[in-house]
């Protein structure tokens, strides 16, 4: 018997809607913008500047799959450097401190999945209050901003990978290669590790299975609240990795480290067809998400309107033009269904 | 073999706040027998088999299964699962988002990961095997309902239970769809499953089941053989009392008006679920929309009440051409309408017994023209007692009643708007023998006040003994009308089924 | 008899308990550290009135921006089953066109300020039915629709001021944002007491309730009985526009110039919190707005408790957050259902020892 191909799933619809828009939108900055976005670089830029935005707005997809919502990770992420921050600076161990990272992450993570899913609390207001912890704790660590001493991280934070072949000349006639930061490297792994662990684990389809529907998950089978524990740790957990790419990329705790950086990985989860109702979304779409989101600041900042609030107006705009649409698409499809 | 005890349920207790919904009750299932389940709403069925299926915790009792040691220790619905007993419930409880192979396959076994593959396959042919139109990659939200249920059933197939269980599997699906449930049943059967069945159509009891079990009010009844217990006797033991009121209702004189004036009227009223058609109705007739599962009989009623998105005809009331698109203007026209799914389109479940009763009236009378309390109050006083709704009191909420009392409650909403044509979607679905006859009686009372009703039920028996003419509908269109003589089992049947109709 | 009054009265005050005991608790510890805590005094202001001061009028001052924002949130929650995060931005915009009416005129009187408000109400109501219009006819979930606004808008408030943080002075409007000369109470109180009577008369006076609560708990129930969910939800993010533009000015009044950035900052969190501490579900249906205007005052004697125990006010969050975490622990399902069945198992073995006593 031939397979006959499906139609694609709301996951697949959504997903493809956003690596295409996130295409054409690039393809019309290359041709109308010119200059930077000509270069791989402007890209790497991209990635260099944003690895721990798509790291926490990953854990943040997991948790919207499972239906819920963790609005903390921006808190925690900041709380992860500044911790690690100073535990360098008085002479830590280099290993230790990753530890501490991941530690801090998951015990955040940890706290949120117990309170959701076994004490059956909101999960807004669980995680509100796990951010105002974080930050809260953040101010108490240091109200001042500390530059990272530590020679060893500092020697690491200074490694690049450089690729010659996407670099480009510049107007002395050096070559100047594309870099890449290490950082870049652990979010795209944690994407694949994320998007794997979704799609071929048993746990990541329970993810899926609990925001369908979780009163149909538990008559399924599915330990319900074990899932659900495990989405917020998941979160807890990336979040904490997160806070040490940021680290090891701006190299300074500071009490507004990652300010706002919930909202924006709310924003890349929604435009890369994650959807808060729950059971529908896909780590590669955060990730273009992510990158739809930060090419439009680009843009806008390229396009000559240096004020900020342009940033924030144009983004708006993108936000409800994806919502608008992808509200649209969906009730299309419920439609059709119906009648077919 | 037959003999051979598979699951043996003793003493289990079980309490809610305020109700004891089990009592020492005893339960046992052989190997490959078809055993139903019987009680009336609130009997404690489904309690008992939530019991089983680890959804609620015992209170008291033991629970023993063939080839568990000692008690069976059963916390979670995967609990269940893993020692073989296998669930079909009512409500479709797979999810939408996911594929059908997977709904049959997540929530299985210890593997850590999906084999996707190979499990696309084996659903593949057991859907095939089994003859269900899905495929194993489409999204389960693309299926019809009825296929979504096959699904279900599908997938406690293949999980090689030793028990079965099969609450309300039918309620969703049509004739066809039931007897290709049924021969599944009987394959089963032959294989050494212990099927446990639980429904509210009698005949299908007697068509497939070997022993029925009765509850009543959380007690055991008693175990009976099929051959043993009469369908008549049946239900005297399901309802605790003797048959004369059931007698006597067979006794009523059906009742026929259709001289009065046309109440209602449409000419080729179509909507978004709906194909165009006519219909009109008289004063204080009482006529039925009938027909199969999907063949347009629900959509129709909607369609008049403006609950789909109205997209042609036109309609008269009174005699006047009036616009019908949404609800609130077919209850300013004084038409009322009970939905066909209670608890999604019907009751306000937070709210109290007196909110949900004054409901449609308060809309009536408009956003700046509150009932007052003490109205409120007498109004609820007044219909739970005309209705004899049992509830503790009229602040209750509504969620907490059984499903009987609920449907009076929505019933009293719809009355207390006084209406002149009153349109019941499946008013009796679900609920114990009781309420029913109560209900059919009322829809007789009414008739006799010149209320104008549109009666809708699976049951053909009971459209029989209210209806003075019934619409006949296939494939979503009108295809008979059947009055005086024509309104026997058999011409209804041929009817739907596409004989000679008239 | 005696067991149907006593049901009744825990259904009165089921909901409110929570608060109830959370406010207790802070009054007990306030007044153990310091048992003059709560006293009142009079004291001459700056503009020679004479006026209340004291904690217990800053808290309950304090708070009454995010009261009357929580009185509006309750309201959205309830029938979209979700929240309005944009209250702070939408209020920034509110301010700004206060503020701009206000330097526009060149004596400000009386006529003016009103002026100023009824635009900047119209405006915050138009904003939340643009919020209302993404989540009621395109079924967009409320926080991520209000999430376009929260984004954008205090940049939209940086627009309407021209980038400045222009201020506003006069009496007429320090008066609003302190101090009716002759009447000691705070204004802004007064004015959060004339917003709960405004909400308590439309309840009186409308079926605005029942119908919310129905839309909230059964939307399509709702609807087969006549009522439009989405005009509903329009009217629930309508009214909670009002609220932001009377919280807006406020906020406005009481600084006596608008800051795009500051305004209510953070204040969409709280004020979610208020609902949630009120003990309304925050996935809709039955509501109780008085829970929300206690939780608000909840979280800001909490908060002016933490000042006045010399917490640095950038770590008040942390210590904010365990107490919040404690509140809803002991609101939480599993919780409640843990001690009911403690009660039930009290009681059965209470009459089990009537009866073998009898």
């Amino acid at each position: 018997m031939k397979t006959r191909r499906e139609p694609l799933t709301d996951t697949q619809l959504l997903m493809t809607i956003t690596i295409c828009i996130f295409i054409a939108m690039y393809a019309l900055a290359m041709i109308f913008l010119g200059g930077g976005f000509l270069r791989a670089q402007q890209i790497f830029d991209l990635l260099n500047d944003n690895a721990p935005l798509i790291i926490v707005a990953c854990g943040l997809t997991v948790v919207m799959i499972g239906g819920g919502i963790d609005i903390s990770v921006g808190g925690v992420t900041s709380l992860v450097v500044m911790s690690c921050v100073l535990y360098l600076n008085a002479d830590g161990n280099l290993f230790v401190s990753m530890l501490l990272a991941l530690g801090i992450g998951l015990a955040f993570g940890a706290v949120h999945g117990l309170l959701v899913s076994y004490l059956e609390i909101q999960p807004f207001i669980v995680t509100l209050a796990g951010m105002f912890f974080a930050r809260g704790m953040t101010t108490i660590l240091s109200v001042n901003p500390q530059k990272l001493t530590h020679e060893g991280l500092n020697a690491i934070r200074s490694i690049k990978l450089e690729i010659p072949w996407l670099g480009y000349v510049a107007k002395n006639g050096n070559l100047i290669p594309g870099r890449i930061e290490l950082g870049v490297l652990i979010a795209l792994l944690c994407v694949i590790v994320i998007f794997l662990v979704l799609k071929y684990l048993r746990l990541g389809r329970n993810f899926y299975a609990l925001g369908g529907n979780q009163q149909s998950a538990l008559m399924l089978g599915i330990n319900v609240k074990k899932t659900r524990f495990m989405t917020y740790l998941i979160s807890g957990l990336l979040s904490g990795i997160a806070g040490f790419v940021f680290m090891m990329h701006t190299g300074a705790g500071n009490a507004t480290n990652a300010a706002g950086a919930e909202m924006n990985a709310i924003a890349s989860s929604i435009i890369g067809g994650t959807l808060l109702s729950g059971g529908v979304g896909n780590v590669i779409g955060t990730f273009f998400g992510t990158l739809t989101l930060t090419t439009i600041k680009k843009i806008v900042v390229t396009s000559g309107l240096k004020d900020p609030w342009w940033q924030s107006i144009t983004t708006g705009a993108m936000l409800l033009f994806f919502i608008v649409l992808q509200s649209i698409v969906l009730s299309r499809r419920g439609k059709s269904r119906a009648k077919g | 073999m037959p003999n051979e005890t598979v699951l043996t349920m003793r003493g289990i207790c079980k309490q809610f706040p305020g109700v004891r919904a089990l009592h020492n009750v005893d339960f046992s299932l052989r190997k490959g027998e078809i055993h139903a389940l019987m009680g009336e709403n609130g009997a404690g069925k489904s309690t008992l088999i939530k019991v089983l299926t680890g959804v609620y915790g015992k209170d008291a009792g033991s629970i023993h299964l063939d080839g568990v040691e000692g008690e069976a220790n059963i916390h979670s619905p995967q609990d269940a699962q893993n020692i073989g007993i296998a669930t079909v419930y009512q409500e479709i409880t797979l999810c939408p988002n996911l594929t059908v192979a997977e709904n049959m396959y997540i929530g299985r076994g210890a593997s850590f990961l999906v084999r996707r593959k190979e499990y696309e396959k084996k659903a593949g042919q057991i859907l095939e095997n089994l003859g269900i139109p899905a495929r194993p990659r489409q999204q389960l939200a693309s299926c019809s309902l009825a296929v979504q249920q096959m699904v279900a059933i599908a997938r406690a197939v293949d999980m090689q239970c030793k028990v079965l269980i099969l609450d309300e599997p039918t309620s969703s699906l049509d004739d066809k769809e039931v007897q290709m449930l049924f021969s599944l049943m009987r394959d089963l059967k032959a294989r050494g499953v212990g099927i446990i069945f639980v429904t509210h159509f009698l005949e299908q009891v007697y068509e497939v089941c070997d022993r029925i079990t009765v509850l009543r009010n959380g007690e055991l009844v008693g175990a009976y053989r099929i051959e043993e217990l009469p369908q008549v006797q049946l239900v005297a033991k399901m309802m605790g009392k003797d048959l004369d009121e059931l007698n006597s209702m067979n006794a009523f004189e059906r009742w026929n008006r259709t001289d009065g004036p046309v109440v209602y009227e449409a000419r080729q009223l179509s909507s978004s679920e709906s194909r165009p058609f006519d219909f009109q109705i008289h004063r204080g007739e009482v006529n039925g929309f009938t027909g199969l599962l999907g063949s347009g009989r629900s959509e129709s009623v909607r369609a008049i009440f403006g609950a789909d998105h109205v997209t042609g005809g036109q309609v008269k009331v009174d005699g006047k051409p009036v616009r019908i698109t949404r609800p609130i203007e077919a209850m300013k026209h004084g038409i009322g309408y009970l939905p066909e799914d209670r608890k999604r389109d019907g009751i306000i479940a937070d709210l109290s017994v007196r909110e949900n009763i004054i409901l449609a009236l308060q809309v009536m009378k408009g956003f700046f023209r509150p009932l007052s309390r003490a109205e409120a109050e007498k109004f609820a006083d007044e219909y739970i007692q005309a209705l004899n709704i049992k509830t503790a009191s009229k602040d209750t909420p509504i969620g907490s009643l059984s499903g009987g009392n609920q449907q009076k409650v929505i019933l009293a909403r719809w009355l207390l708007t006084h209406p002149d044509y009153l349109i019941l979607d499946e008013p009796t679905r679900g609920i114990d023998v009781g309420t029913k006859l109560e209900i059919q009686k009322l829809v007789l009372k009414l008739a006799e006040d010149n209320v104008s009703i549109t009666f809708i039920s699976s049951e053909i028996e009971e459209m029989l003994r209210t209806c003075s003419r019934l619409i006949v509908m296939r494939d979503r269109n009108i295809v008979g009308e059947l009055t005086g003589d024509d309104l026997t089992q058999t011409r209804v049947m041929q009817t739907i089924a596409g004989g000679e109709a008239s | 008899m005696s067991e149907k009054t006593g049901k009744a009265r825990r259904g009165g005050l089921g909901q409110l308990l929570i608060p109830l005991i959370a406010i207790g608790l802070l009054i007990i510890f306030n007044l153990i550290r310091d048992p003059g805590f709560f006293s009142i005094e009079t004291k001459l202001n700056n503009t020679g009135n004479t006026v209340l001061a004291g904690n217990l009028i800053s808290i309950i001052n304090g708070a009454s921006e995010l009261a009357i924002l929580a009185m509006g949130m309750t309201l959205v929650t309830a029938a979209c089953g979700g929240q309005d995060i944009s209250v702070g931005a939408a209020a920034a915009i509110a301010g700004s066109v206060f503020v701009r009416i206000i330097r526009g005129a060149a004596p400000v009187t009386g006529g003016t300020v009103a002026l100023a408000f009824l635009a900047c109400c119209a405006v915050a109501m138009l904003f939340g039915a643009f919020n209302g219009m993404l989540v009621a006819v395109f079924r967009i979930q409320p926080m991520i629709a209000t999430l376009i606004l929260y984004t954008c808008g205090r940049s939209i408030a940086y627009w309407i001021n021209g980038g400045a943080t222009p201020t506003i002075d006069s009496a007429i409007t320090s008066a609003i944002g302190s101090f009716i000369p002759g009447v000691p109470i705070p204004t802004p109180v007064i004015i959060v007491a004339i917003m709960a009577l405004l909400f308590s008369l439309v309840f009186r006076f409308t079926t605005l309730e029942l119908f919310t609560q129905s839309v909230g708990i059964n939307q399509s129930a709702a609807r087969l009985n006549g009522i439009s969910p989405t005009l509903i939800k329009l009217l629930s993010f309508i009214i909670l526009g009002i609220c932001v533009s009377v919280a807006g000015s406020i906020g406005v009044c009481r600084l006596g110039l608008i800051n795009h950035e500051t305004l209510l900052i953070d204040i969409e969190m709280d004020t979610i919190l208020a609902v949630a501490i009120g003990g309304n579900s925050l996935g809709g249906g039955k509501f109780r707005i008085s829970g929300s205007i206690l939780g608000a005052y909840v979280i800001q004697m909490l908060t002016i408790t933490l000042y006045a125990m010399k917490v640095p006010s950038t770590d008040v969050k942390a210590y904010k957050a365990i107490v919040i975490v404690l509140l809803v622990v002991i609101g939480s399902p599993v919780v409640k259902r843990w001690f009911s069945g403690l009660v039930n198992r009290f009681h059965a073995g209470r009459a089990a020892a009537v009866k073998e006593v009898g």
